[in-house]
């Protein structure tokens, strides 16, 4: 509760302060400038290398993971689920922190309606699509370019939810 | 140095790409404090782009500016991979999976996307407005809706121990097994291959 609280006056300050606030917010304190945020290029090069190295990106990966053919796709997700728990635990347990000294902190998931119904409308669009909004990006890096259409109709399923949130059961 | 190469070109196995992917959680927080979410880029980019004057989209999207970098990373490096480490044999789907396939029409599994249904020529046909319109609807609207998508819930919020993320997570699988085996075959039926 506390840190929610402390959660709350931190977004106010920095004009975050949305009806749904960002559910991965920045919690750095220090703004970054346009070099630093290059460390942040090198992430995500490497993490779509890997993308396109382990084939995560083809819709036959998503198939074969839907009709249970294939353990290679769970494979991923539970040892980058176990990899994650490990690193968060030790992170928390020994207090490290970032590197500009910061206290790191992770804002928790609150329970909405949402992750009922929209987690199952993006499941049918997973499956349509072959693809989560990480992967589209790899997509259309490895050429095939036409994924780009399926980007812009999702930002705006984006924009449309945006319009029509406060009427839908949250 | 060659067989370092030759063995980077050969498909990742998952024991690799999992840890890799999942090392990404505490890299992003020691970098810079940040959660590891991708499809909030999504609405950073509407925010920016389209505000519109949606409260939803009235925030300072500036200071998520390094989410807008990380994606466009990604991108990236898809790019970097499909020029230089790529496989040059095809991609090995599972015989199952084929068989499943062929049925409801798509025949070439050479490339990483089926080339019947992801390529310009269909972009005004019914398999364009399934593939891409509505489908990439669905992943937009859907992951604002639930607040995240496999990245933010499934591994992310799952390997902070949040329960909603499980909740989220489940519902991801159902949706894609009724896709996969109540409306794709329909929808193939429909659009006719």
């Amino acid at each position: 509760m506390k840190v929610k609280e402390i959660n709350k006056t931190k977004n106010q300050q920095s004009g975050l302060d949305s009806p749904v606030n960002c559910e991965a917010p920045n919690m750095q304190q220090v703004p970054e400038t346009p070099v630093q945020l290059l460390k942040y290029l090198i992430v995500g090069v490497l993490f779509g290398i890997v993308f396109v190295k382990a084939e995560i990106i083809s819709w036959f990966r998503i198939q074969e993971m839907f009709r249970l053919q294939s353990f290679f796709m769970y494979g991923v997700i539970g040892s980058a689920i176990l990899v994650g728990i490990v690193s968060i635990q030790l992170i928390k347990r020994f207090n490290i922190k970032s590197m500009d000294g910061e206290p790191i902190k992770i804002a928790d998931k609150e329970f909405r309606k949402g992750q009922v119904v929209g987690g199952f409308i993006f499941g049918l669009g997973w499956a349509l699509t072959g693809a989560c909004p990480g992967p589209i990006f790899a997509q259309i890096g490895s050429g095939f370019t036409v994924v780009g259409v399926t980007l812009l109709s999702a930002i705006f399923g984006t924009w449309v939810y945006g319009k029509f949130a406060h009427k839908l059961p949250n | 140095m060659d067989q370092v190469i030759e063995w980077i070109r050969q498909p990742w196995p998952w024991y690799v790409a999992g840890p890799l992917i999942g090392l990404t959680v505490p890299a992003l927080l020691l970098l810079g404090n940040k959660s590891f979410g991708i499809s909030s880029s999504l609405r950073h980019i509407c925010a920016a782009c389209m505000p519109a004057k949606i409260p939803f989209f009235e925030y300072n999207w500036k200071k998520e500016m390094w989410n807008l970098v990380f994606v466009f990373g990604i991108f990236l490096g898809g790019v970097l991979a499909t020029l230089w480490l790529s496989n040059p044999d095809s991609i090995v789907v599972a015989e199952s999976t084929q068989e499943d396939l062929r049925v409801l029409g798509i025949t070439d599994f050479s490339k990483l996307m089926p080339s019947e249904l992801f390529h310009w020529g269909n972009l005004f046909t019914l398999k364009g407005l399934f593939f891409f319109v509505i489908g990439g609807f669905m992943v937009g609207f859907g992951t604002r809706y639930a607040g995240g998508c496999t990245s933010g819930h499934a591994i992310m919020g799952i390997s902070n121990l949040q329960w909603p993320s499980l909740v989220a997570t489940i519902f991801f699988m159902l949706g894609g097994f009724a896709m996969t085996h109540i409306f794709l075959p329909v929808i193939m039926g429909w659009i006719g291959i």
